[in-house]
């Protein structure tokens, strides 16, 4: 019986897939998306991408659709998992491309997952508007895929930001020379670590402590007690989500609170806000947002009660600008036509309207103004520093986890 | 000595590689690009097999050479000669698989298994070491080869390991290798250097991987060690082969296809049901098809040859 119910089940699902793949009436957009719903990412995916994704297909549709010059057209989102593999992300591109014919891609997520498709946006032609795409390597890689394009901004200015609100903290006197330096011992984290520790030498800073840990480790105690030990004004992890929780958990069982108390990814999602509450009181990480711009405010009201979970207070709202800016492109030229879009995206001179402020391109398709260092203040994490945004607030010294 | 037989065979898998090879011709999108993951485990899955069909040691160890070789093009692409990198990656591979192989095939059954398993964690932590010390970032592979290259290169790969398991197959190391694999004491004491031949022929599927990851890096452009070296790669490939088969030098192929056809309608149907996919290829291979495909066609020839007797 159970048997049954599960063939019947697989069928109706088939069934259901062949005939959304099936249908293409004229007024439809058909957006693909693929990103991972399974593998090390899905977590991460599952915060950020797709919720934003998702919501962005539904209000448009209830408004209407896009408006093309032959009239209004709804959104079709076909969505598919990329298993966190860089061979399934080539593989969906392809297969959106060529058997699905969607008229437009979402960029997948991650910058690895990102670069994995970018041939296949590049030679079929499809504008890749990444919102989690973060790198250095702007400058080749717009030279090699012309049609890519960067919202998030660039590893090296988010670890130089970090250090400089340091630099600043110490020049108003509030915090004294010495710094504790952990990262996760994989690319991201080393890269993030070599640039902030040259720029805190630069400017006077004494590294008291610096040490790496391995992706996935589980014991973080002995990091935070030696972090400890060297008794730092200011402690900076290029952490991973696993270990942004877990440095924040052991900090708070040793009592180890410096006056800065940094940790990089996941810290800006909502969920660490949940997890720690009140405790979370001035802890620092890459991104932030300003809360109090109207048209974040609405973005997270509707996220929330659309996906049930609030935005996270970084990449979810470049993963929607990401939408937007594909939207106002479209809508500007009228057409559907790639080829039409790709140029008026490439098109310097353009600027696009988005959740995240005002979003242009320069010459090397990267978007100059972002969010690069955030804190968390009264339940929300606010950006304390940034390029070109508006509404920064002051950085707060962290008092102790009570 | 070469028989008619072996003249005909050799005739046919060349026309089929000259076939495939044709290819790009045909479809240079979506057919090409699952066919360019086709070649890919063709050539991993056949090597793998020329390993393990013959002495029954399951190796999981796949990702780490493969990892390896996608390092290899990583790091030399810019400043060594192109053609130059697979071999570096095979001389590499080939080190490091007589390494582990002299401390490892001594051991038998499981402890293998579980050391090949652990060996793609240890690699990747100790490139990831390097990368720590030396403050080294992510890879940009970024180069003008497109997937019709790697496919191409791909063939090429898969015909010269086809030849060397037909030749192998013939050799004096192939009938030494059946013979561990039936029974090692005997082996042993019929005067056959058993961790030798081994050593070679694990060097030999070392090599491979390291090579095809290789020629694969620029695919995937941005090279950072958790996607290189994957441990479901090293899944797949034994999945794939023991569902094809490894009684036979076709084997492996007889399982890549319709494994891959079959992963991606599922990815394109029922995307969510991927991994419940392979953990019922593999209750299948082992209730139902124990020689995989080739068991089942030995099967199925010899009843046919005693009907039509």
């Amino acid at each position: 019986m159970k048997r049954r119910n599960l063939i019947f089940g697989a069928a109706t699902v088939a069934m259901m897939a062949a005939s959304i793949t099936g249908a293409a009436a004229q007024d439809v957009i058909r957006l693909g998306a693929a990103a991972p719903k399974t593998g090390p990412l899905a977590g991460g995916a599952d915060v950020t991408h797709w919720p934003a994704v998702r919501l962005w297909v539904h209000q448009t549709n209830e408004a209407g659709g896009l408006q093309l010059e032959s009239g209004p057209a709804l959104i079709e989102l076909i969505e598919y998992d990329d298993q966190t593999n860089p061979q399934q992300a080539i593989q969906a591109a392809q297969r959106m491309a060529t058997q699905d014919r969607v008229d437009f891609m979402v960029a997948p997520y991650s910058t690895g997952l990102n670069l994995a498709a970018a041939p296949i946006f590049s030679q079929l032609g499809y504008p890749q508007i990444t919102g989690t795409n973060v790198t250095n390597q702007q400058p080749e890689l717009s030279a090699q895929f012309p049609g890519m394009f960067f919202v998030l901004g660039r590893t090296g200015v988010m670890a130089e930001d970090t250090a400089r609100v340091l630099v600043d903290l110490r020049e108003a006197g509030e915090i004294g020379n010495r710094v504790a330096l952990v990262n996760v011992a994989d690319a991201f984290g080393i890269e993030m670590a070599g640039i902030s520790r040259a720029v805190l030498e630069e400017n006077g800073f004494e590294i008291v402590y610096q040490t790496s840990y391995p992706l996935g480790t589980q014991d973080i105690a002995p990091i935070i007690d030696g972090a400890r030990a060297a008794n730092p004004d200011a402690f900076i992890a290029w952490s991973y989500p696993g270990d942004t929780f877990a440095l924040t958990d052991q900090a708070i069982i040793q009592n180890f609170a410096p006056k800065v108390f940094f940790t990089a990814v996941a810290t800006a999602f909502p969920s660490y806000g949940g997890r720690f509450g009140a405790q979370a009181e001035g802890v620092m990480g890459m991104g932030g947002v300003n809360p109090d711009d109207p048209a974040f405010a609405a973005f997270a009201a509707a996220h929330t009660e659309f996906a049930g979970q609030g935005p996270d207070f970084w990449a979810s709202a470049d993963t929607y600008a990401t939408l937007e800016i594909l939207w106002q492109a479209i809508e500007a030229t009228g057409s559907k036509d790639r080829a039409v879009v790709m140029e008026y995206l490439q098109d310097n001179s353009n600027s696009y309207e988005t959740v995240l402020g005002p979003v242009q391109f320069n010459e090397m398709n990267d978007n100059e103004r972002y969010w690069t260092v955030g804190q968390w203040q009264n339940g929300v994490f606010r950006g304390v520093a940034s390029r070109g945004r508006d509404g920064v607030s002051d950085v707060i010294l962290k008092d102790g986890w009570d | 000595m070469i028989t008619l037989r072996d003249i005909r065979n050799l005739l046919l898998a060349a026309a089929a590689l000259g076939l495939a090879a044709l290819l790009p011709f045909y479809d240079s999108g979506y057919i090409l690009s699952i066919a360019t993951t086709m070649a890919m485990f063709t050539v991993l899955a056949t090597s793998w097999a020329l390993f393990s069909g013959p002495t029954h040691y399951i190796s999981l160890s796949t990702a780490a050479f493969f990892g390896l070789g996608t390092f290899v093009t990583g790091l030399g692409f810019q400043t060594l000669p192109r053609g130059r990198l697979p071999l570096i990656a095979a001389g590499i591979g080939a080190v490091l698989a007589a390494v582990v192989g002299l401390v490892t095939l001594r051991l038998s059954g499981v402890y293998f298994v579980i050391f090949t398993l652990g060996l793609a964690e240890l690699v990747r932590q100790l490139v990831t070491w390097v990368q720590n010390r030396t403050g080294q970032r992510g890879m940009y592979v970024l180069t003008s080869i497109t997937e019709r290259d790697i496919y191409w290169q791909l063939i090429g790969l898969a015909a010269l390991v086809f030849l060397l398991g037909w030749l192998i197959g013939r050799s004096r190391l192939g009938f030494a290798l059946r013979i561990i694999g039936n029974d090692e004491t005997v082996a042993k004491h019929s005067g056959i250097d058993t961790a030798m031949a081994k050593i070679v022929l694990f060097m030999n599927s070392g090599a491979v991987a390291a090579v095809v990851g290789a020629l694969l890096a620029p695919r995937y452009i941005y090279i950072e060690p958790s996607t290189a070296f994957a441990p479901i790669l090293s899944f797949q490939v034994v999945i794939m082969a023991l569902l094809g088969g490894t009684g036979r030098l076709w084997g492996p192929l007889a399982g890549v296809i319709p494994f891959t056809i079959l992963w991606e309608f599922i990815s394109r149907h029922a995307p969510n049901q991927t991994l419940l996919l392979l953990g019922v290829a593999f209750l299948l291979i082992v209730y139902v098809l124990p020689g995989g495909f080739v068991g089942l066609y030995d099967r199925l020839r010899r009843r046919f040859g005693a009907w039509g007797q």
